[in-house]
């Protein structure tokens, strides 16, 4: 008895304890990714121009990324202990086969961490080029690690690369199951994901400065260096999603018609922005017709499956994916247009945008960057239930049915809120002091 | 099955270095818990944090690479252990949550009240970590984790003489491990009175362990494990005769005020105590559960794992050592 009850329990415990550890845990790690490449580039700025502010700029932003990392580090120590505390069923059967990817990119993040630890470490005692260089293997290894970590995920919504007799894993491959079909597509949407995500957050907060009037050299390069960065990533990302929809339309159609809130399997989709599901249907959304038939086939009379076809208990959440969806794609094409607008102002006119109301904008671009990723991967994660691999193996046969595990939830929303709590008033605090005292001073 | 042996000799390198580098870093954590008043202790705090500051998180590292190469390589231990053990593994991981980042915060924090509580919870959590993590090791040493699920007794398992005793050994190890390394790092840095300070405490530290360990731990273990005890005082003697042995000459060596070999026979001793361990129960993996042959993965996932680390250990390895030589102070090509 007490452990049937227990497992049903577990299961929702263990899920949003999943989603939150994980939650928090991306955005950090996005910064972890894009971060170093924009400090690398203020570096060699500094060093090409023999500027002190802007090697100031470098070494201020230099030790945030420090705190980020630390934090990162424990964070993502978490959700590998996570693995087995809440979802040992997976890892029994499909650690073989999908486990890899993770052991390379344990390797990508030692490296990360060893010369994330040189390039700080050794800013004063170090030439100019082996500091520089010392960062090229943080920049590379972050890329890497974010690709190794999300095929691992891809292989979830695709699995592949083993086969299953009477429920034992025969034949595992790990490359295949590493290389599968929505490899290419998830870690390429994820990487240029996180470049968005560190540099308009970076941006942001120069941005703020920008509307409290400092606007001199430190705070143009400390907003353009990291805008820059992730208005470049902007719109192949758009085109990137698309891809992905489409991917999503042939190979889980459950998930897409969660996305689209559709129901009824027919031809000539509209496409439905909003609205709340129920009795199996969108309302209050507003409609486009055909919209959705053309966005995944381009013919206006393709026809796009719906709910119906999938027994209720195989269905997504709709009221939680659909809006996350659209939430991810408004964000999504409201950064295109603050890209553009810089873009546009820049190469007409020579110069930053005047209006205000840029800078209002580029004041929300790093939140509205982190809300439309982590609805992303509401989009993936909950899309692709009740499956955890998907037509594979149901999320409540891999939960922990341990009594009690569910505990761990409410001790862990606690050390988050403070942890998130901490880490803003020490990024604050970071921002504010005006004092720049050197770096690797900072150390001694 | 040779190749899923080097796989776990792979795996037992990562614990083995995670012991020694970590854990030393956890050690520093535990001296900054008994380091006394805010302005006492202040050069004491300092000189640990300036120790592990710039190597903890690459020291960190190590247990990732043994938790990826055991959910891949044995998944079925991997899932036992962490389902049936998810107490101490969960105090295991909000210890290394609150060091890692009340660690980080402390740098930064500015008034003295705000540091202090960073300072409070990063000692207390060096403490509560490793002792976590020795209940484990103690839990499946005595054979308490079954093969399945959430099969074992989730509160028992850890909750027993064995598992407790690692927990008390792996706090010990820690602080002996970290005080013996600071004293060369506080004579390096020419601290002459923390060199008396981490040099008394390690030959405190080391003597209680030598004594508590051997002693008190073969007692508890001939009561309360008998397998392991037959494992240990067999097969595994050698190597725990040696881990005495290379203790006795660190306390020797402390004596002699030779701080930087000493480093080298405190380490070694260590490891000498992990692999007996390792020995003592070869060749199971979770003593009357699980052995090597019959939880290990297929052929190609042990080749893509022993190849992957192999080349990823030739990328990190010469990595980790130009980062311990800019923190030793023995690279310094330039501004020197």
């Amino acid at each position: 008895m007490g452990l049937l009850s227990d497992a049903a329990g577990n299961l929702a415990a263990a899920r949003a304890q999943m989603a939150l550890s994980l939650g928090w845990h991306i955005v950090i790690a996005c910064l972890g990714v894009g971060f170093p490449l924009m400090i690398v580039i203020v570096e060699v700025m500094a060093r090409r121009t023999g500027s002190d502010e802007l090697m100031r700029l470098a070494k201020r932003w230099a030790q945030a990324a420090a705190l980020l990392f630390a934090i990162g580090a424990v964070s993502g120590t978490i959700l590998s202990f996570e693995m087995g505390l809440l979802w040992p069923g997976l890892m029994a059967t499909f650690g073989p086969v999908f486990g890899f990817p993770f052991a390379l990119e344990g390797i990508a993040f030692f490296l990360e961490a060893i010369f994330i630890g040189v390039y700080l470490y050794g800013w004063d005692r170090l030439g100019p080029r082996a500091h520089l260089a010392s960062g090229l293997p943080v920049i590379i290894s972050g890329v890497a690690s974010a690709f190794f970590v999300v095929t691992a995920n891809s292989w979830m919504n695709e699995p592949a690369g083993f086969d299953l007799v009477s429920g034992k894993l025969v034949h595992p491959d790990p490359i295949a199951a590493m290389f599968n079909a929505a490899t290419p597509i998830e870690t390429t949407h994820m990487i240029l994901a996180a470049f968005m995500v560190a540099g308009f957050l970076v941006a942001s907060v120069y941005a703020v400065g920008w509307l409290r009037g400092r606007r001199d050299r430190y705070h143009r390069i400390g907003f353009l260096v990291p805008f820059i960065v992730a208005a470049v990533a902007t719109p192949p990302q758009i085109v990137v999603g698309d891809l992905a929809a489409r991917f999503v339309a042939v190979h889980q159609p459950a998930k897409l018609a969660a996305m689209e809130g559709l129901y009824t399997t027919s031809n000539g989709v509209a496409e439905h922005l909003g609205g709340i599901y129920y009795s199996d249907s969108l309302h209050y959304d507003i409609e486009i017709p055909r919209a959705l038939s053309i966005l995944i086939s381009g013919d206006p009379n393709s026809q796009v499956v719906g709910l119906e076809a999938y027994p209720p208990d195989q269905r997504p959440a709709v009221n939680v994916v659909h809006p996350a969806f659209d939430l991810m794609v408004g964000s999504g094409f409201l950064l295109l247009f603050a890209s553009a607008w810089l873009g546009l102002v820049a190469w007409r006119r020579r110069r930053l945008p005047k209006s205000r109301w840029f800078w209002r904008l580029a004041v929300i671009s790093g939140p509205l960057a982190a809300v439309a990723m982590e609805c992303g991967w509401i989009v993936t994660e909950v899309g692709r239930q009740p499956w955890i691999v998907y037509r594979i193996m149901r999320t409540a046969d891999a939960v922990n049915p341990a009594p009690g595990l569910p505990i761990g939830l409410f001790v862990l929303v606690f050390v988050y809120t403070g942890l998130t709590v901490a880490a803003v008033v020490m990024l604050r605090r970071l921002g504010r002091r005006d004092e720049s005292e050197s770096f690797a001073g900072a150390r001694h | 099955m040779v190749l899923a042996r080097i796989v776990v000799i792979e795996l037992w390198i990562g614990v083995t270095a995670y012991a020694l580098f970590a854990g030393a870093d956890f050690g520093g954590g535990i001296w900054d818990l008994l380091a006394g008043g805010p302005e006492r202790g202040a050069p004491v705090r300092g000189r640990i944090e300036h120790s592990i500051g710039p190597v903890w998180e690459a020291n960190h590292v190590w247990l990732i690479f043994v938790l990826v190469t055991l959910w891949t390589a044995f998944p079925v231990v991997f899932s036992s252990l962490l389902s049936t053990l998810y107490i101490p593994f969960s105090v295991a991981v909000l210890g290394i949550i609150l060091r890692g980042s009340s660690f980080a915060f402390r740098k930064e924090a500015q008034p003295m009240r705000l540091r202090r509580l960073f300072g409070a919870l990063f000692a207390t959590s060096s403490l509560l970590t490793p002792f976590a993590f020795g209940t484990i090791a103690g839990a499946i040493a005595s054979g308490r984790v079954p093969a399945g699920i959430a099969a074992g007794d989730v509160i028992g398992a850890w909750l027993n003489p064995t598992a407790l005793f690692g927990g008390f050994i792996a706090v010990g190890t820690c602080a002996y491990l970290a005080a013996v390394y600071l004293t060369a790092d506080a004579r390096r840095a020419g601290e002459e009175s923390l060199v008396a300070y981490f040099r008394r405490r390690a030959m405190v530290t080391g003597a209680a362990l030598s004594v508590v360990g051997l002693a008190g731990g073969l007692l508890v273990i001939r009561a309360d494990a008998p397998v392991l005890f037959t494992g240990l005082t067999g097969r595994a003697m050698p190597l725990l005769v040696a881990s005495a042995a290379l203790g006795l000459a660190s306390l020797l060596l402390l004596r002699l005020q030779r701080y930087v070999l000493v480093r080298g026979t405190a380490g070694l001793a260590t490891v000498a105590a992990i692999w007996s361990w390792g020995v003592a129960q070869y060749p199971a993996l979770l003593p009357s559960a699980l052995t090597i042959d019959n939880s290990a993965a297929p052929d190609p996932v042990l080749w893509a794992l022993a190849i992957g680390l192999g080349v990823g250990a030739v990328l990190f390895i010469p990595a980790l050592i130009l980062l311990y030589g800019l923190a030793q102070g023995v690279v310094a090509p330039e501004s020197g």
